[in-house]
């Protein structure tokens, strides 16, 4: 025999071994990277937001900033408390309405809202907003988050299911129209 | 005995492994290296194996899911006989072993054992430095109380910064839209499965290192490290000068290693399991969430780094000291090893110390965070109030009721996030007060819309009386006519 080793009868069947073994792995690696990828892949095809309400209209009198809370749209069992998620209600004027995300714009503490001075405070590194939300002092870069929000029936609805983050596109979107009354 | 040592050779015969542990045991080592500055890598090793012990102890009992993991730490506590200790020794293990770990990297630093051969030796434990500190991060999550559940919020929006993948990875992380049951199952797998694999894994490679390159002999100044000659410099001084690891120099590192699990476990009678703080609910936002002690200097970076600055800090400034630690065995390999003679080392060090110290004393007492309860909770002094004019008392209940104390001092309470006001009557004038309070302005906001012109009247006039006897208040000299 004077052919190298790989050419030999042992030497191809070992590397079709192996080769078959690649085959298969690849074919075991899809679906476990789409396992591993459910998060983001369900975001895509189903989207996490949805409308949802907050009850009746009669809870946040107007001129007044409320606490509310709504039950995430995406939720297990196990997610015990985690998934009632809080917000703050603010009732500009007859269906006009401010609905904030209760994180700071800054790294997503929970702010905290103060009648008698009209700011809202975060306990983590300082950042203050103003009752409309727009940033008063401390480390944020913007306003509070603000949910888009609908009047159907006497009930204040919300777009939310998602943590409002600033790198989010919604946290984008919603920058732009800052300051601007929501068009919902 | 005859018996024990005929079972022995039973198992020698087939494992034959009696030599090679004797060999490694015996390895001759420098005799300088049988010193207390070596004794933080095995120290750290046995803090690590307390940690895997405690875990799996702790793991017969806690519920990895978000709507009981809470419970089943108040039974830990409470109910299960010295659950509480067992907690407390994981906690304080967690603690101990970041610090050993940061001091025996700080020793190797300064040896210069990070040179040729031992470059990949350095890397290793730069990932292992990594690994400890995903265990104490993911460890605060599976505490899952309200500091982990907006700490896992924090990670979450500044994950949310990476350019373009950044929405992406914070479903990654959270295993869906929101912090929940998903989020605490993943940090689970990670906490319990795949960091400490990869650290067993990594801690392997490490000692395998250790010992096929021999442990870094005692650095003399002028001893240069090159190349070419070192590994034959080495040998010459392990066999002229050196003695068998075993008993040699494994003393020091058993009496240490010791004395760490006493003061471990005495940290843990004493001062008791890390919380739980209040329960997961995110609807509970009387919360004031703080990191763990080895993450207060990064939430005191984070509240002082100007806000524009923060995000390519954040996403940048981890990839930058990574890289310089990865990287210096290679541009700095040979020369000088004794930190005698290297002077930017010593400096490095002492600098880094210094600035991670000083951010942890701060954010120990956070002076940027308002003091969310200070108006209801903190009354003005009664030196301050005392014959006081109708109106000027007045000015301290608004004082009070427009929470101006959750970011100022007076007489010591207070918040730190603004100045103290003892002295403000000294350094603002009456007009400078009133614009102040009106506009706001060098980080205070405008308070203009939330006060009514006898409010601010009554404040100003309450401001104006904080100044000490002997000193005057500020006076606008264009008045002074008046």
């Amino acid at each position: 025999m004077s052919l190298p080793e790989r050419f030999s009868r042992r030497g191809m069947l070992a590397m079709l071994g192996i080769v078959f073994n690649g085959a298969v792995g690849v074919i075991l690696a899809v679906p476990i990277v789409k396992y591993l990828l459910s998060p983001v892949l369900r975001a895509r095809t189903t989207g996490y937001d949805s409308w949802l309400s907050l009850g009746p209209l009669a809870q946040f009198p107007e001129g007044e900033t409320r606490l509310a809370a709504y039950r995430n749209p995406v939720s297990e069992p196990s997610d015990g408390e985690t998934a009632k998620i809080p917000c703050w209600v603010r009732h500009v004027s007859g269906e006009r309405f401010q609905v904030f995300a209760i994180n700071c714009a800054h790294l997503g503490c929970p702010v905290r809202w103060f009648p008698q001075s009209g700011l809202f405070m975060c306990p983590c590194h300082g950042g203050v907003y103003y009752e409309d939300g727009s940033r008063a002092s401390g480390p944020p870069e913007r306003g509070l988050f603000e949910y888009q929000y609908k009047v159907e029936q006497g009930n204040l609805h919300i777009k939310a299911g998602k943590v409002p983050t600033t790198g989010s596109p919604t946290a984008r979107l919603i920058n732009i129209s800052l300051g601007k009354p929501p068009c919902a | 005995m005859r018996l024990i040592s005929k079972v022995g050779d039973w198992f020698e015969a087939r494992l034959q492994i009696g030599k090679p542990i004797r060999d490694t045991m015996q390895h001759p080592v420098p005799r300088q290296t049988a010193s207390w500055a070596y004794v933080f890598g095995s120290a750290a090793l046995t803090v690590f194996i307390l940690q895997i012990v405690t875990g799996i102890l702790l793991a017969l009992l806690y519920v990895p899911s978000a709507s009981e993991a809470w419970n089943s730490l108040q039974i830990l506590n409470h109910q299960v006989a010295l659950g509480w200790f067992v907690r407390a020794l994981h906690g304080w293990g967690s603690n101990f072993m970041l610090a050993i770990v940061l001091i025996h990297m700080a020793q190797v630093f300064l040896f210069g054992a990070y040179k040729f051969p031992r470059e990949l030796t350095w890397i290793v434990g730069v990932l292992l430095l990594l690994f400890t500190l995903g265990m104490a991060f993911t460890g605060q999550v599976l505490r899952f109380d309200q500091d982990a559940y907006w700490g896992l919020g924090i990670g979450a929006s500044i994950s949310s910064r990476i350019p373009v993948l950044g929405p992406w990875i914070v479903n990654l992380l959270l295993g869906g839209p929101i912090i929940a049951g998903a989020t605490l199952s993943r940090f689970f797998a990670l906490h319990v499965f795949v960091i400490p694999g990869l650290l067993i894994a990594f801690v392997g490679v490490h000692l395998l290192l250790v010992l096929k390159l021999g442990i870094n002999e005692w650095p003399m100044p002028g001893r240069i490290v090159r190349r070419a000659t070192y590994m034959k410099e080495y040998h010459e001084l392990v066999h002229k000068d050196g003695i068998p690891f075993v008993p040699g120099a494994i003393v020091k590192d058993i009496f240490f290693s010791g004395f760490v699990l006493l003061a471990i476990a005495v940290c843990a009678v004493y001062f008791g399991p890390f919380g739980p703080s209040g329960q997961p609910d995110p609807t509970i936002i009387q919360t004031v969430p703080r990191p763990d002690y080895f993450f207060l200097w990064l939430y005191a970076v984070l509240s002082l780094l100007p806000p524009s600055m923060e995000t390519p800090a954040l996403l940048i400034g981890p990839v930058i000291v990574l890289g310089v630690l990865l990287a210096l065995p290679f541009f700095s390999g040979e020369g000088e090893k004794s930190w005698k003679r290297r002077p930017i080392a010593v400096l490095t060090i002492l600098l880094v110390a210094v600035a991670l110290g000083t951010f942890t004393h701060l954010a120990g007492y956070a002076p940027w965070s308002p003091v969310m309860d200070a108006w209801s909770g903190d009354p003005i002094p009664a030196q301050y109030l005392r014959g006081r004019t109708a109106l000027e008392r007045q000015g301290a209940l608004v004082f009070q009721a427009k929470q101006c104390h959750n970011c100022h001092a007076l007489g010591g309470s207070g918040g730190d996030r603004g100045p103290k006001l003892d002295q403000v009557a000294v350094e603002l004038t009456e007009d400078q007060l009133i614009r102040q309070v009106i506009q706001g302005g060098g980080n205070m906001p405008a308070y203009g819309k939330n006060l009514s012109p006898a409010e601010t009247t009554a404040l100003v006039a309450f401001l104006e009386t904080l100044h000490p006897a002997a000193l005057a208040p500020a006076r606008d000299a264009s008045r002074a006519a008046q």
